[in-house]
């Protein structure tokens, strides 16, 4: 068996696991508010193809980036309308976002269909980059990269430590009683639905102009549903999640690494090792403990009732 | 129950409606069921050709419906039943796993037609088809022996399916034959169509020192990777994306389903369809070779170009012996070619590849 570079192995393996970090990490805002939003995978390729388009348009993957954010954002807010406003069953709206989202990309993404992504710097940190071993490793990946555990530790931050996240969690845990304590569940609900629509955006634009980099239709390729199961299986927790996708996108890179490199460990378990490890491990460490769902996920409030 | 008891009525209206719609002289329903989206630019992208060439040919004597991203599961089934409801006269089923589905449905409905492709179930009103992409592998193999420096190629397998496994033994017996020291670095993704996955792989294969990466998944993302790496080649699969052309595409297996599509949409209109089992090749025209591109040094291209000549003609067979299976055991006798059964059902690698194939 060859060997496995390491330090290339890292940074591939980071690579995998940001977009389903990103998309779950803003589900997991969703869900502590007390919505469902199957319509992760929806907005993840629309931010993909918007990412894409407007990337190549002007050159600038930021912006792209930026751009993709945006879109995701605009699409959660159709499913905010119809489920805060209108009260429609979350579920089938969320289901249905999935479908619009798809088609819509389908749509926008026709022109661009063979055309090569702009280049996104990666972000050479001098000095600490030039560590032996630890340097490449920790100090050498693009900035959304960075910014993604960044916005683990934001998220973890605001949820546990702020009055705002207090809130937040409230409207999830019971609507009535929030709304009765004089907090606007709706408002609460939309802004979380939003937060959730743009990391779903930036979520799918990182698949389209890093990992692969290219706009293919329906590209994105179920990640959004992964998304939704990491949330779940850990247990609605940030640190949790950024173990979970990381688990994920690393065992699903190394298993690849490893036939590659003629691994005597047959394939059917090594295809199969991303979804086995990921559920061990979260449900290991979520043995003890509270770990149950926001107790308002899914119902609909009114303020009548 | 009662819902049940209307939702039959209404499927037997639907059944009689598509009946007289027939006797009506309406037009000619032709489905198609595909794997992956439609603009893939694979796989899927060449069997929407195939049905844009039928409306082409047939104006509006045809109407073609098809349904894309159907899974290879139960839910392939209910797919095709929906389409056959929907009065669909002939289906087409374009992926290896609508097999058991196509065969199941086919019984459910025995005046529909039904084609299904790459498998090897037939019925009364069920036809396979399938191209025989290992003649184009063969060509790939000697491009690609020639062109790798590092002797190491690396080959992106979907499922361990013999169509794959054939195209894995064609592309390394070519290679093997042009560069005694070359290496096949094998990876299962188990998929037909996942951008990012597919583009994982290939940076793995990049990674173990492949220099040129060899693809059996259904999207563009391997030649993004490759060309992202740079100095490594690809070769266009099941269409010729010709975008990633001169480099890393150098050249290109192109599925071209549509005089297959036109000729049996044909039999079903004048009403002497039967069921079939066809396997074309380079000489009938469903396997092209993309234009290969300058990267290519030209004495490369020439041998290339000449063994797609050999083959076309049918004076040259990709599997002639002396070949053994991997196990040292003989397989093909000095000069014997290898027949059609053997390649249909083929679940070996031959010998010098190394690895094992997955069950």
């Amino acid at each position: 068996m060859d060997s496995i570079n390491p330090i290339l192995l890292i940074a591939s393996l980071m690579v995998a696991s940001t977009p389903i970090l990103l998309a779950a990490l803003g589900e997991m805002v969703v869900e502590k508010a007390g919505v469902l939003n199957l319509g992760v995978e929806g907005m993840m390729i629309t931010g993909a193809v918007v990412g894409f388009a407007i990337g190549v348009n002007s050159g600038s993957s930021v912006l792209g980036f930026a751009c993709a954010a945006l879109a995701g954002a605009a699409l959660s807010m159709i499913f905010a309308f119809i489920t805060q406003v209108l009260l429609s069953n979350q579920v089938a709206t969320g289901l249905g976002l999935t479908l619009f989202g798809l088609g819509l990309s389908s749509l926008i993404g026709k022109p661009y269909v063979g055309i090569k992504a702009p280049g996104f710097a990666k972000l050479d940190i001098p000095l600490l980059s030039d560590i032996p071993v630890l340097g490449p490793i920790l100090f050498r990946h693009d900035p959304m990269v960075y910014l993604s555990l960044l916005i683990v530790a934001a998220v973890w931050y605001l949820l546990t430590y702020t009055r705002a996240g207090l809130i937040l969690r409230a409207v999830g845990e019971n609507h009535s009683a929030a709304h009765a304590l004089g907090y606007k569940v709706v408002r609460v609900r939309f802004a979380a639905i939003a937060f959730g629509g743009a990391m779903a955006g930036l979520g799918g634009a990182y698949v389209s102009l890093v990992r692969v980099p290219q706009w293919v239709e329906g590209m994105t390729a179920g990640a959004g549903w992964i998304a939704l199961a990491i949330v779940v299986f850990a247990s609605w927790r940030p640190w949790r999640i950024l173990l979970g996708a990381y688990l994920f996108g690393g065992i699903t890179v190394l298993q690849l690494n490893l036939q590659a490199a003629g691994s005597s460990i047959p394939v059917e378990y090594l295809s199969m090792s991303p979804y086995l490890v990921t559920i061990l491990v979260l449900v290991i460490i979520s043995v003890r403990g509270n770990h149950g769902a926001p107790g308002s996920l899914g119902r609909v409030f009114h303020a009548s009732q | 129950m009662k819902l049940v008891t209307k939702l039959l009525a209404g499927a037997a209206v639907g059944l009689t409606m598509a009946g007289a719609a027939l006797a009506q002289d309406d037009p000619t329903k032709v489905g198609f069921i595909y794997i992956g989206p439609v603009g893939d630019g694979g796989w899927t992208y060449e069997h929407d050709q195939g049905r844009l060439a039928v409306e082409e040919e047939f104006g509006d004597a045809v109407e073609t419906v098809y349904q894309e991203n159907v899974p290879e599961s139960a839910d392939a089934e209910r797919a095709i039943t929906q389409m056959a409801l929907s009065g669909a006269d002939l289906i087409f089923t374009t992926s290896f796993g609508y097999m058991d589905p196509t065969i199941a449905v086919a019984e459910k409905f025995p005046d529909v037609k039904f084609e299904h492709a790459t498998g090897y179930k037939t019925a009364d009103n069920v036809g396979v088809y399938s191209a025989r992409f290992y003649e184009g592998r063969a060509v790939q193999g000697t491009i690609a022996g020639h062109l790798t420096e590092s002797n190491i190629i690396g080959y992106i397998g979907s499922f361990p399916i013999p169509e794959v496994i054939r195209g894995i033994n064609s592309a390394y017996i070519h290679a093997k034959k042009v560069n005694p020291d070359v290496q096949f670095k094998i990876v299962w993704a188990y998929t037909w169509f996942d951008p990012a996955k597919e583009a994982d792989a290939a940076k793995a294969l990049i990674d173990q020192g492949a220099d040129v990466v060899l693809q059996h998944t259904d999207s563009t993302a391997p030649q993004a990777a490759a060309q992202e790496a740079g100095g490594v080649y690809t070769f266009g699969q099941a269409s010729d994306m010709s975008e990633y052309a001169p480099m890393p595409r150098v050249s290109s297996i192109i599925d071209n389903w549509a005089p297959y599509y036109i000729e049996r949409t044909r039999a079903v209109m004048e009403g002497t369809w039967e069921s079939d089992n066809t396997w074309d090749g380079i000489g009938a025209g469903m396997v092209e070779i993309g234009e290969i591109t300058d990267a290519v040094p030209a004495e490369v291209k020439e041998e290339a170009l000449a063994l797609v000549e050999a083959i076309g003609s049918g004076e040259y067979h990709p599997f002639t012996g002396p070949i053994n299976k991997q196990d040292g055991t003989p397989w093909l006798a000095e000069g014997e070619t290898a027949d059609d059964g053997t390649l249909a059902g083929m679940d070996f690698y031959v010998e010098g590849i190394e690895g094992e194939i997955p069950n």
